[in-house]
């Protein structure tokens, strides 16, 4: 099984020179620390930053210079900042090329749900929903199944939707599936987990294609 | 006079607001806050506001002052998960609370600001947000219709300001200021510091002083961090 810095290292294979890349809370901030030297990309933060940069050193924090996680962090040469009109705006008009998120739960057909539990205090939707609706790719991360055993990869959300046939790419500490014509397609599966396990575990429909590889 | 907008602190920029209104607050976490304004508030104890700002504050911080003095009927905000106060309230329903997706909240004050009076955007088709909502589809991909938003007062907070109401943010505490500062009926801009007109350099400023009414110059900016993440040194 992947755990999150081993999910975070495949999703990073995802990130291809030249790419503006949002990255969501949780294990989708890991995958800055799996990016080769030789590739480079800018990071997005919709609160109005490009080219987010390392956290500060000690005694260098500026409470004006936060990323959407409102952590602290720096700029890099070449970083520009703007409004949250303008962000979200990059964002709509697909100037963003890959988001990475979280989320509860992903569907057969690419819905999502990562933003509210019934009974549970919401806490809101921030820019999730804005990200899933417009992005050109999205790769989810997460667990594959919930701490009580449950498939997250299901035939349809059971919780409250962030957005509807948006997801194309899952990552899960099993395996990596595309979601292709109402399916998850398993294209590689941890190297100490079975195809049995993976089709135990996930409860949306599951294509097993010929050659399935081996997560590195 | 003419177009000296100064006044002298924020009890003078906050005169006018009372029960019932609608303030835009800008702000992202407590990054780029007024401050100075939102402590007038408190002090000033208008009741009944509906607030549009992106969250709530924190417990002592930020507009969640105004949430421990119950002076907010609604909040209409995209993320509100750090403070216990408003969990509170919003579970006992004394506050009504209305979320919105980031960047159509972003984008319902820019049209504002804009004149505009809806826009289209693909955020929330398909999920709870869209009920309600009328939709249309463009080039194959549907949009949902969402109104500009209609505020009494917008408060917002600038690095520099001029005596005529020009405005430079500063770094990302410049947010959802801007667009907010377009929107209000009447805008009030506190500001790190406030210069005579003709200091700034026209080219470099962010937000033009026709959409603001009221600029003074804020004091003991605490500018709380929320999440203080560093690194050592090698």
């Amino acid at each position: 099984m992947l755990d999150k810095n081993g999910i975070a290292k495949r999703i990073a294979k995802e990130v291809k020179d030249g790419m503006y890349v949002n990255l969501g809370i949780g294990i989708p901030t890991l995958v800055a620390n799996y990016v080769p030297e030789h590739i480079e990309v800018v990071l997005q933060s919709e609160n109005g930053l490009l080219g987010t940069g390392p956290f500060p050193f000690e005694g260098e924090e500026d409470a004006d210079l936060i990323n959407a996680g409102k952590q602290t962090v720096t700029t890099l040469p070449g970083s520009s900042i703007f409004d949250s009109a303008m962000s979200f705006g990059m964002i709509r008009a697909q100037k963003v090329d890959l988001t990475i998120l979280g989320a509860m739960e992903v569907s057969e057909n690419g819905d999502i749900a990562n933003w509210k539990v019934p009974g549970k205090m919401v806490k809101g939707m921030g820019g999730a929903m804005d990200l899933v609706a417009s992005a050109k790719k999205i790769i989810v991360a997460m667990q594959h199944c919930d701490k009580a055993g449950n498939s997250k990869l299901l035939p349809h959300c059971t919780l409250p939707l962030t957005g509807v046939h948006c997801i194309q790419k899952v990552v899960t500490d099993l395996g990596v599936f595309d979601i292709h014509d109402g399916a998850f397609i398993l294209l590689e599966r941890a190297a100490d987990v079975s195809i049995e396990e993976i089709k135990a575990k996930t409860a949306g429909k599951l294509i097993i294609p010929n050659h399935v590889g081996i997560v590195e | 006079m003419g177009f000296n907008k100064v006044v002298n602190n924020a009890h003078e920029a906050c005169a006018g607001i009372q029960d019932g209104m609608t303030l835009m607050v800008g702000g992202f976490g407590l990054c780029g806050i007024p401050e100075n304004s939102i402590s007038e508030l408190v002090k000033m104890g208008v009741k009944n506001l509906t607030c549009i700002s992106n969250n709530a504050g924190v417990d002592d911080f930020g507009l969640g002052l105004l949430l421990q003095g119950k002076q907010v009927k609604k909040m209409i905000s995209s993320y509100v998960g750090e403070n216990a106060e408003f969990e509170r309230q919003m579970l006992s329903g004394e506050l009504d609370v209305e979320l919105v997706p980031q960047g159509t909240l972003a984008t319902r004050c820019m049209a504002a600001g804009y004149g505009m009076p809806v826009i289209y955007t693909p955020a929330g088709v398909g999920t709870e947000v869209a009920i309600g909502k009328e939709t249309r589809v463009f080039n194959g991909k549907t949009y949902l219709m969402e109104y500009a938003f209609d505020a009494d007062f917008a408060i917002v907070k600038a690095w520099k300001g001029d005596t005529m109401g020009n405005l430079i943010f500063r770094s990302t505490a410049r947010n959802f200021n801007p667009m907010m500062a377009m929107a209000g009926k009447i805008t009030i801009a506190e500001v790190e510091e406030l210069v005579p007109a003709g200091e700034l350099d026209p080219d470099h400023i962010h937000t033009p002083g026709i959409y603001v009414h009221r600029i003074f110059q804020g004091v003991g900016y605490e500018k709380r961090i929320e999440q203080r993440t560093t690194q050592k040194r090698a």
